[in-house]
């Protein structure tokens, strides 16, 4: 089923979308509307356009290929589900998601994957092809974010406070710097072949999405970053 | 050291002739203050380890039991008084930051009581509850601007989704986590059958609790525990919580230890993570995106349930509030800087925020000043103490109330203010299951049934006795109310008039 999105409101647009009886949706011209397939379960959308802030929040368990590229808080407290964007993701993506996985062929903004957490089964993932911002999974409490840096020949593809409250998961950077000034809650390496190992399953999705050979784009320099368990992100306090 | 040597706060005082030797206390005492001395067949007290619960002096077969304040002082000072001379010796030992819990105790006016409330004498008479209809129902959320009519008289106008309650009291914000299973529960059955609503608190809605659905507020905190999809649907409205009175713009951090079992479940993440709550949402620096996440939640949850935004009375609320009020938020709470909490820094705790009464009263002004008071129900709370605390508020502005400490009081605490050792000797804030199943959860329900039954025949008495017969004619009227011992300037900010004029 085919939506025009063109001149239609949000509150219409996804109006239409919750009630489609249909499993596959095309979004077409889609031009800023906001909140597209807010908790949507069971369905796949295709949004060619440039939908608006917050696409696929607290998705429970759909797919969503974006032609075009995403504003803020894609996947915002995501369960279940995948976003697949062809092209650049704004600030917040993956903001605090449980679940579910996020590949984004260009670059994500600031306060990619902040807060992001797992639970029993749901790891989440978030793959960036190209570089993000600063602030990169901030405060996250587990999942695994992995940024490819491709384009970037090598230079660092975050920008500061990488990690900071940083409690759980993993983050996987492709570069051949170690980033600098994380905090002392956080410990970075560089990945051996068991880590990339871990991640080849997420790469070959990229890759079979956006292009690429897998074994190529994980051959070079990794880092990985997690938390420090000898050194807790812990205040200490005293009982008054 | 012997410089950290405190003479222990309270004495437990034992009346040996009536003492038995049962040993009661010493089986109640989560904090092991009592023991039984075989040899000489006699109870003893370690009073160092005692927070003054009277669960011991409550539960004591032969009232052998008592509690004083220790007459040890160290020199009286106006200036350094003896909390700012134990926390000054506490922090130089450990290095670390006051914690504490419940609401901030110390020594602010409390302006509910320096209102009086009116009552008709004479030429408008009062209305006897007892033979005249009262309504204490009250509808919170978005209220038409107008009502439109088809030609057969239905109304036409989209009404937007209202929480309809059946006295204008609902239960406060408290985690699983940070109060029991059996707190919970009883809060939960008490809003059912009072016709009114109990809020998850930020850790989630235990699978249990489902079936209290229509009458649970669930919480959106900026940790975002336990929140998905079915989680926003299970409630009757979502509080997307941005401040607490208690600690305003502090976030959480409930350590690994204590997510074990059910906790870990209901809050989705595993056992023995630490569950930090930043300070802000991370994706919400302004108004423009609160609107985002409001409509967010309302998208997920196809506009059927009203969206609540909770912030902590600050010194510029009147303005934050009417930001909210345009952010499409339906309903705004706000909570007064005597708010409780399970744990928060104690420097923040007293000193952060401004007591509710000037926070609602300056919300209120505004709002209505702006035109857009219709556009969001205004509960407050943090802290309402008893009927006439609600009547004040509602006559100052306010929608409704949240309780939470009162509930607690109704369920046994004794506000010894130790929530965050997670020892509670009457059930409430623990997990320790042999402390949990001391809160009989049927007892607590109907002791919470009893508590708002007995306000909201005072609330309807009061009402009575100034002419007034609905929550409706009472809101915002602030003629109902006089202040005493005011300043002209507190009387400015609450709008209303001294005592005698
Ligand atoms: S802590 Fe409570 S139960 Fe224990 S001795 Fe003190 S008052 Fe009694
Ligand atoms: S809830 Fe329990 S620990 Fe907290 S103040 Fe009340 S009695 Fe004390």
């Amino acid at each position: 089923m085919n939506i025009n999105a063109r001149g239609l409101h949000f509150k219409d647009l996804n109006a239409q979308v919750r009630a489609a009886a249909a499993r596959d949706i095309v979004i077409d011209n889609c031009l800023g509307q906001r909140y597209i397939g807010s908790g949507l379960a069971g369905k796949n959308l295709v949004i060619n356009g440039l939908p608006g802030n917050a696409l696929g929040a607290y998705l429970d368990g759909s797919q969503i290929k974006v032609y075009g590229n995403t504003q803020e808080a894609t996947g915002d407290t995501m369960n279940e589900g995948e976003i697949v964007i062809f092209g650049d993701a704004g600030d917040a993506t993956g903001y605090a998601m449980r679940g579910g996985r996020i590949f984004v062929q260009g670059n994500s903004g600031y306060r990619t994957g902040i807060h992001m957490k797992e639970y029993q089964d749901k790891i989440p993932v978030v793959v960036i092809g190209g570089r993000v911002g600063s602030f990169l999974g901030e405060y996250q409490a587990g999942g695994v974010i992995v940024v490819l840096g491709i384009g970037q020949s090598g230079q660092l593809p975050v920008g500061y406070f990488t990690g900071t409250g940083m409690h759980g998961g993993k983050i996987f950077l492709r570069t051949d710097f170690e980033p600098e000034g994380l905090p002392p809650q956080v410990i970075c390496r560089e990945a051996t072949a068991e880590d990339k190992q871990q991640i080849l399953g997420y790469v070959q999705d990229f890759c079979a999405y956006f292009g690429g050979e897998p074994q190529q784009l994980l051959a070079p320099k990794f880092y990985v970053l997690l938390p420090n368990t000898k050194n807790p992100y812990k205040q200490l306090y005293v009982n008054n | 050291m012997s410089v950290d040597f405190f003479y222990p706060e309270y004495e437990i005082v034992r009346d040996q002739n009536r003492c038995i030797s049962c040993r009661v206390c010493e089986r109640q005492c989560a904090n092991c203050v009592h023991a039984f001395d075989e040899a000489s067949g006699k109870m003893y007290a370690d009073d160092s380890k005692c927070v003054n619960c009277h669960r011991c002096v409550s539960l004591c077969p032969t009232r052998a039991l008592k509690i004083v304040k220790s007459g040890n002082t160290f020199k009286t000072n106006s200036n350094w008084t003896n909390d700012y001379m134990k926390e000054i010796y506490r922090q130089a030992n450990s290095g670390g930051v006051l914690l504490s819990s419940m609401g901030n105790p110390a020594d602010f006016p409390v302006y509910w009581d320096k209102i009086l409330i009116n009552a008709s004498q004479v030429t408008n008479p009062s209305i006897d509850p007892l033979r005249e209809p009262m309504e204490t129902r009250t509808f919170l959320g978005k209220k038409p601007a107008k009502i439109e009519r088809d030609c057969d008289g239905n109304i036409i106008t989209k009404m937007e989704p209202n929480l309809e309650l059946a006295l204008p009291v609902l239960f406060g914000g408290m985690s699983y986590g940070a109060i029991s299973y059996n707190a919970h529960a009883s809060l939960a059955q008490a809003a059912k059958s009072c016709g009114t609503f109990y809020n998850t608190g930020e850790g989630g809605l235990h699978k249990d609790f489902y079936q209290y659905g229509t009458n649970t507020i669930v919480q959106v905190a900026s940790g975002r525990f336990g929140v998905y999809k079915d989680y926003l649907n299970a409630g009757a409205a979502i509080e997307i919580k941005i401040g607490q009175g208690a600690k305003p713009g502090i976030g959480g951090h409930l350590p690994g230890l204590k997510i074990v079992g059910d906790i870990s479940q209901t809050r989705m993440i595993p056992q023995g993570t630490d569950a930090i709550s930043p300070a802000p949402h991370h994706d919400i620096y302004s108004i423009e995106d609160l609107h985002q996440l409001v409509y967010s939640l309302k998208e997920a949850t196809d506009y059927q349930k009203p969206i609540i935004v909770k912030i902590a009375a600050v010194h510029n609320v009147a303005a934050i509030a009417s930001g909210v009020a345009r952010s499409g938020a339906d309903i705004i709470a706000i909570d007064g800087f005597r708010g409780g909490t399970g744990a928060a820094p104690t420097r923040i705790r007293d000193n952060v925020g401004i007591p509710i009464e000037l926070a609602l009263a300056s919300v209120d002004q505004r709002l209505r000043d702006e035109g857009i008071r219709g556009n969001i129900s205004v509960i407050c709370g943090g802290s309402i103490r008893n009927s006439t605390d609600v009547v004040k508020a509602i006559a100052l502005g306010a929608d409704a109330v949240y309780i939470a400490t009162a509930a607690l009081l109704a369920m046994g605490c004794h506000l010894c203010r130790s929530c965050h050792t997670g020892n509670c000797n009457w059930g409430i804030a623990t997990q320790k299951p042999e402390l949990v199943k001391r809160l009989n959860p049927e007892i607590a329900t109907q002791r919470l049934i009893n508590l708002l039954n007995a306000w909201e025949h005072e609330i309807t008495e009061i009402m009575g006795g100034m002419g007034i017969n609905s929550i409706e004619a009472l809101r915002g009227n602030r003629l109902m109310l006089r202040g005493i011992g005011l300043t002209e300037k507190e009387l400015e900010i609450l709008g209303i008039k001294h005592a005698g004029e």
